[in-house]
């Protein structure tokens, strides 16, 4: 074993098998700004080897993969992009915590590769001169090398590696040009550190340590104090950030237990160098980028006049007034028809799959609890909700494109003012705009949006967004009872206009919940907007496909899990308790009394008929069915609870029906149109994007009546009401459990929940109270 | 805190109070908040040149150029920022 690093030298073996055991793998840290291009340097290093996990407690994802080189085993973890090291919250303490080995189980790392865009190098350097002060053999990618000669920036990589003091490699990770190369000096650079006498635990650059002398000397003697007493003694970068970060996160974090002394030292020192004229926190990026100065002159060699690129000129176009806001509009126009154009025959493949999985299980099994549980339940519930994985791949592709190529910092940057306006930024609008095809995607997208509560606010309205899955809901229903009328000479129908109308509730209510939200729970400093808008780039394909699979495949592991239990569950209730005699006891009585009628009424007259008519019509094929399954639902736990809350729902004009699809569509709201149409007789099968389903299905709303009343269900407060209370619930397993990923607690999945579900009954009754008012 | 010019004719002004087009050179961030904190970290510190290139259509936030690269800020953050016209 070396002694120095405690690392365990390669065998060399004199046994007869030519086997030599691999030696320990090469823990490599990629970091570096965002926009860099560090995921397309991670994902060409790694190629398939990826894989992407949790850091416990915060949100961040851990991504980690493996490469192969030379005998070697490298592993590699990308940190998220950043513009500093400077610890705020502990989602960012997590990058820190891993380049100093102090996660548990995470040792430092052999060596940090820190990447830098070549066209930007002045603004990066800032994130590079942190990474050196931590003292880890650093390796620098200089990327997107051939963007920076398009603009005419000249590069002098030898000299820059030289006054950097670490090795610099020039890459294109898109064109995987270099990437050979820099996994040889990773492997290098790991290695030379881990012999004796490399130095190894001092920083690299001690002597380049860019801040004044005096802030060093404070900050050495602050250390020295704040040491004693530690078995684990802070690293000189973590005293220098406590100095500089103000009395915050960082204080808190690490200082909780220290002595009354120790607290007084770090205050004495901060005053010393209030004293000084030092101007806090602006020191650091006052020295570090006059360290940044110095080291560039003559190194990077600019043309006098900045030249126009390609990417300027794009730029004209896509933020002006009037053309930029045109593309928007058109993109958001392309992002939508973009579902139903290309996802809808998708959708109908994996439809037809489903059903006919279904189909080959009913033929395989006889019918029973099993045959139910795994039709309607298993494959029925899932499948639902399988149904829209084209969609969502879909929007997952479309948004890793924006993000990839850089428009989506555009798209911030035109709607900014009117999402601050709400108490929001710009960057919730891609997300946002998203969550109107569907949540899920949307909500996965809120992770570009750097501040927390912003993030979450933006998570928590986005199921307002009226998605996709609520368009059967409002077709079939505004169809059926909203007139046909046209006005201004038949530009403007009422049907559209109730449509729209239906939208607006959505945002309206939304922008007031964010409001309320940033007013109370979220209350806060307004985050800065302070946003780099990055050159654009031919996004990469490779890329995007990746991010479009991992995302999706996210998505159908949720379906598989959380979904699939809430379908278990909901089936569950609807068929049982099997009151089969009792159900052919109704059918029994029900065909009886029809019978009954026949006998009663005169041959030949018309109420005989009428009556053999009716009587025909019960006996028609599947009609048995059909009435069976419909009382099924109706003894079953989960119609005696639509019973049981009936009147908690009368006052919103629904009958117990309605309000038991309302609980049915739990898991997926555009199950609550089959739901009725088992409830009316329909049968199962019904299938709601079918335009003679459809009509089969209003007509019997049509005639759907109170059964103690008589008195038709269904008019237009009643269909408005239950429109709205679908328009702002919450029925959606898939989006609170994407919405408990991304906020890493259940809290606010139930707190979604919760307060939807509030808001959609208050809704739902002020618009049935209100309506059969007019 | 010292600005790197001493010549007092150049007129100080904020950020945000920059014509479309004008370049100016900061002089000082004020303020101790995530917003000061952020733009420090960006790059936007005292002797910088920055450039102003254009507005959003609603009238913010403003896009600038500073080292070489294109940064965007609300006008209330462009307000904390003094500069120097050029």
């Amino acid at each position: 074993m070396d002694p120095v690093s405690g690392r365990m030298p390669s065998n060399e073996h004199t046994c007869l098998m030519p086997t030599s055991a691999p030696a320990t793998p090469l823990r490599v840290v990629l970091v570096g700004n965002p926009n860099t291009g560090k995921s397309t340097v991670f994902s060409a290093l790694a190629g398939v080897r990826q894989r992407v996990g949790n850091y416990p407690g915060v949100t961040v994802e851990k991504k980690t993969g493996q490469l192969k080189h030379d005998g070697l085993t490298l592993e590699l973890i990308d940190l998220p992009g950043t513009y500093s090291l400077a610890p705020h919250s502990p989602d960012e303490m997590v990058a820190v915590e891993v380049l100093l080995g102090r996660l548990a189980g995470w040792p430092a790392p052999d060596v940090v590769l820190s990447i830098v865009d070549a066209s930007n190098l002045e603004r990066n350097l800032f994130l590079v001169s942190q990474v050196l002060s931590l003292g880890l053999p650093t390796v620098i990618g200089l990327n997107m090398t051939d963007l920076a000669h398009q603009r005419g920036i000249d590069i002098n990589v030898p000299l820059l590696a030289e006054r950097l003091g670490v090795p610099v490699v020039a890459i294109q990770a898109n064109r995987r040009i270099g990437l050979q190369h820099l996994t040889r000096v990773l492997a290098t650079t790991a290695k030379q550190n881990s012999h004796p006498g490399a130095g190894q635990g001092t920083p690299q650059n001690e002597r380049e340590n860019p801040f004044p002398a005096h802030f060093r000397q404070l900050a050495a003697e602050l250390a020295e104090c704040l040491n004693v007493g530690r078995d684990q003694p802070l690293p000189p970068f973590l005293v220098e950030r406590i100095l500089l970060d103000g009395g915050n996160y960082l204080e808190r974090k690490l200082l909780d237990h220290a002595s009354a002394a120790q607290m007084e030292r770090l205050h004495a020192a901060r005053q010393a160098l209030a004293e000084a004229g030092t101007p806090m926190p602006a020191v650091e990026a006052m020295a570090r980028y006059d360290w940044i100065a110095r080291l560039l002159e003559g190194v990077v060699s600019r043309p006098d006049s900045p030249q126009q690129t390609t990417s300027d000129r794009i730029d004209i176009i896509l933020t002006h007034k009037v053309w930029g806001t045109l593309v928007l509009v058109g993109v958001m126009a392309l992002l939508f028809s973009s579902i139903f154009v290309f996802a809808n025959p998708l959708m109908e493949l994996v439809d037809f799959g489903v059903g006919r999985l279904a189909d080959g299980v009913k033929g395989l099994l006889p019918p029973g609890a099993l045959r139910s549980l795994l039709v309607d339940g298993v494959i029925g519930g899932v499948g639902a909700v399988l149904v829209f994985l084209p969609q969502i791949l879909i929007l997952f592709f479309f948004i890793a494109v924006l993000e990839d190529c850089g428009y989506m910092a555009r798209a911030a940057f035109l709607m900014d003012r009117l999402m601050a306006g709400v108490g929001l930024s710009g960057r919730s609008f891609i997300p946002l705009l998203s969550s109107f095809a569907c949540a899920v995607p949307g909500i996965m997208a809120a992770r570009v949006i750097e501040n927390r509560r912003d993030r979450l606010a933006t998570i928590m309205i986005a199921p307002l967004m009226s998605c996709s899955a609520r368009l059967p809901v409002y077709v079939i229903l505004i169809g059926a009872f909203v007139p046909a009328r046209s006005y201004l000479g038949g530009l403007v129908g009422l049907q559209g206009l109730t449509l729209l109308a239906m939208y607006a509730i959505g945002i309206f209510t939304a922008v007031l919940v964010a409001w309320l939200l940033k007013r109370t729970l979220l209350r806060g400093e307004t985050p800065p907007f302070v946003m780099e808008l990055p050159g654009y780039k031919m996004p990469s394909g490779r890329l995007v496909l990746q991010r479009m699979v991992e995302r999706g495949w996210g998505f159908v592991r949720r379906a598989g899990t959380v979904i699939f239990a809430v379908t278990i569950v909901v089936w569950a209730l609807a068929y049982y308790p099997r009151a089969q005699q009792r159900v052919d006891e109704v059918i029994d009585r029900q065909r009886t009394a029809l019978v009954v009628a026949t006998q009663q009424a005169s041959p030949g007259s018309p109420a005989h008929a009428e009556a053999i008519g009716r009587l025909a019509q019960f006996d028609e094929p599947h009609q048995h069915e059909h009435l069976d399954a419909s009382l099924h639902q109706r003894y079953s736990l989960l119609g005696q609870a639509g019973q049981w809350i009936e009147p908690a729902v009368r006052p919103l004009g629904w009958d117990w029906r309605i309000g038991c699809a309302a609980i049915a569509s739990f898991p997926a709201r555009e199950v609550v149109m089959g739901v009725l149409g088992v409830i009316y007789h329909l049968g199962p099968e019904l299938d709601v994007s079918d335009q003679a389903d459809q009509n089969q299905l209003q007509q019997r709303l049509h005639l759907a009546r109170w059964d103690d009343t008589g008195k038709p269900v269904y008019n237009i407060p009643v269909a408005l009401s239950l429109m709205v209370f679908f328009a702002l619930c919450a029925q959606c397993a898939a989006t609170l459990a994407v919405i408990r990923r991304e906020t890493g607690s259940w809290r606010w999945p139930v707190f979604t929940f919760s307060y939807m579900t509030a808001l959609a009954y208050v809704g739902a009754l002020l618009t049935y109270q209100v309506g059969i008012r007019m | 805190m010292t600005s790197p010019s001493d010549q007092p004719a150049q007129e100080v002004t904020q950020l945000a109070k920059l014509e479309l087009g004008g370049r100016g050179r900061i002089v000082r961030v004020s303020g101790n908040g995530d917003v000061s904190r952020r733009l420090l970290e960006m790059g936007v510190t005292p002797g910088v040149e920055v450039h102003l290139l254009r507005a959003a259509p609603l009238g913010d936030p403003l896009e600038f150029e500073i080292r070489g690269y294109r940064l965007s800020l609300r006008r209330g953050e462009a307000e904390k920022i003094d500069i120097e016209i050029l």
